[in-house]
């Protein structure tokens, strides 16, 4: 065997595993919830190739506007994320220095092994009306009744905040981390002011991690389903218990794939925006 | 705002502050949580009830501690046996391909590698629904053209562990082929100019090397697939896997048996979680 045959052959025998996990689970099956989303169910067993799935949702106010409400608190919550976590993640990179920073970099890590059922159900122990805020609340004196504050929007931002948190620090410690110090100073030197120095220096350094962060935390809201069904109840509204209604509840898959669809397309345009707008490739943000 | 440039005391007091109360929000959830686990009451929630060890090792109803608890036990051995199949699949595939991406050239190679990385970016739900809907087209295919009923088409565990792997494999192939990188072939060379063949030297200098990698893959594979729900809540059959019983009872209401089942897990995520930053670690 020669070598050029011997590359070659090991070149498929490479090949062949990545090539049957991305087509037969990736690329088929999405070809084919996209054929079952462009059908009609005409009788028992009778498709027609139609648009019908995707008129009933800009025609029924309830999916569109569970799609708008899912879209415009995903980005919320991504900007709350970015909020909380960038003072946090500076003052890690550059507040700290040795094992204490090392220690509260690992702090940030850990929670998030834990399960999201784990993390969601502490919520609910905290803020369910027999919970634990609620009884400190009437033992201060702040309220004389049990206070629910389970099942309304606030409570699925607090939720879905904490959830993304670790997706937003990681890459904002490991950005900022690489900012020289002396940079920094230097922005001092010329007469800048804290003001300043964030804006024309640190910020600008952070920006791959703002941005990867910020995609990522954003992808995994909008895809989020327990957060918002177990602290929002029923009334959530979040698009992805939508999908889950139509295909498991209801069986009307043609419309939960066109659902599905439509999700995919939303996240694939707003990571897509995301890149563009700050020039980056999704190479370089995942891996 | 660098320790080099001085700052007015109050506002490195306000700044402080404000990071410790960061971590009593990220720390506090899952405080309470483990602590009600001890509750002497039926109800994980005050008052507290004095300290008990019934959730965990109680035999008898209606205090059914959980390691008493047969369904739970069952669901726990069911995302055991799903996380193993996902982490040997995950390996072995994460393992090729970080060879194939970063050994070989070939045409389309970033098409590949772009792909490769899609999985990250769709949602766990849709992935999940995905796999359902195709699954169901070929198990229907099957059946109205040979007559064959194959159940593991439709949800069953065989899905979940496809669902998973689906998505799981991505993240492993990015560990073992960050490592991959940092490897010197001259290494490879030397074996086998010593007379090893391309294999051996393959087998016996280069996967020693990636073995921190491999070994953080395989840690974080069997971790995502043990708490993973949402993939697996679209293509779960009879066996329930611990999320999915976990999610039912939380939904029916809870005892603290369940805060002493989520403080297991807390257990053995926490020690994995550092094994594997142990792990990476030694590679500096």
């Amino acid at each position: 065997m020669t070598l050029g045959t011997s590359t070659r052959l090991g070149l498929f025998l490479l090949l062949a595993p990545i090539l049957v996990w991305l087509i037969a689970l990736l690329v088929l099956p999405h070809a084919d919830m996209f054929l079952v989303s462009m059908r009609e169910k005409v009788a028992p067993r009778t498709y027609e190739f139609s648009l019908a799935n995707y008129a009933e949702f800009f025609t029924e106010p309830l999916y569109w506007r569970t799609f708008a409400r899912t879209a415009i608190m995903s980005i919320a919550a991504t900007a709350m994320t970015l909020l909380i976590a960038f003072p946090v993640s500076y003052y890690i990179a550059k507040m700290l220095r040795g094992r204490l920073k090392s220690f509260l970099f690992l702090l940030c890590l850990v929670p998030f092994w834990v399960s999201e059922l784990v993390r969601t159900f502490g919520w609910m122990i905290l803020l369910r009306e027999s919970g634990v805020f609620s009884n400190v609340f009437q033992w201060v004196g702040l309220a004389d009744a049990p206070v629910e504050m389970l099942y309304n929007d606030a409570t699925i931002m607090v939720g879905l905040v904490y959830t993304s948190m670790l997706f937003m620090v990681v890459p904002l410690v490991t950005t900022l981390d690489s900012l020289d110090d002396a940079q920094v100073e230097a922005g001092y030197d010329l007469g800048g002011n804290a003001f300043t120095v964030l804006r024309e220096i640190i910020v600008p350094h952070a920006m791959p991690g703002i941005v990867s962060g910020c995609i990522v935390v954003f992808m995994l809201t909008l895809g989020n389903y327990l957060t918002p069904v177990l602290l929002g109840g029923k009334d959530s509204l979040w698009f992805t218990a939508q999908i889950y209604t139509q295909f498991i509840t209801r069986f009307n898959w043609e419309l939960g794939a066109a659902f599905g669809f439509l999700l995919l397309a939303l996240s694939s345009l707003i990571v897509w925006a995301g890149l563009k707008v700050t020039r980056q490739t999704l190479t370089e943000t995942m891996g | 705002m660098i320790p080099s440039i001085p700052q007015p005391k109050a506002f490195r007091f306000l700044y402080g502050s404000y990071v410790v109360l960061f971590f009593i929000y990220l720390v506090m959830p899952l405080t309470v949580v483990a602590v009600f686990a001890f509750n002497d009451s039926m109800f994980p929630s005050l008052p507290w009830g004095g300290f008990t060890w019934d959730w965990f090792f109680n035999d008898t109803e209606p205090r059914l501690g959980l390691f008493h608890d047969s369904r739970l036990l069952e669901s726990i051995w069911t995302s055991f046996v799903i996380a193993c199949w996902v982490t040997v699949l995950s390996v072995t595939v994460g393992t090729t391909n970080a060879f194939l991406f970063e050994r070989r050239d070939f045409p389309f190679k970033n098409v590949l590698y772009m792909l490769m990385l899609l999985p990250l970016v769709v949602p766990g739900v849709i992935l999940g629904i995905s796999i359902l809907v195709f699954s169901s087209t070929i198990a229907n295919w099957l059946e109205n053209s040979f007559g064959l009923d194959l159940m593991f088409l439709r949800p069953s565990t065989f899905l979940v562990i496809l669902g998973q792997f689906s998505f799981i494999a991505t993240i492993a192939t990015l560990v073992i082929a960050a490592r991959l990188r940092k490897f010197d072939t001259a290494l490879e060379e030397a074996a086998q100019s010593l007379g090893a063949s391309r294999l051996t030297a393959v087998w016996t200098v280069t996967i020693p090397y990636l073995k921190p990698a491999i070994i953080g893959a395989a840690i974080v594979s069997f971790l995502m697939s043990f708490e993973n729900f949402n993939t697996t809540l679209m293509l779960v059959g009879s066996d329930q896997p611990l999320t999915i019983a976990m999610y039912g009872r939380l939904r029916e209401g809870s005892t603290p048996q369940l805060n002493a089942l989520s403080m297991l897990l807390m257990a053995v995520s926490g020690t994995l979680a550092l094994m594997s930053v142990f792990v990476q670690r030694d590679r500096n």
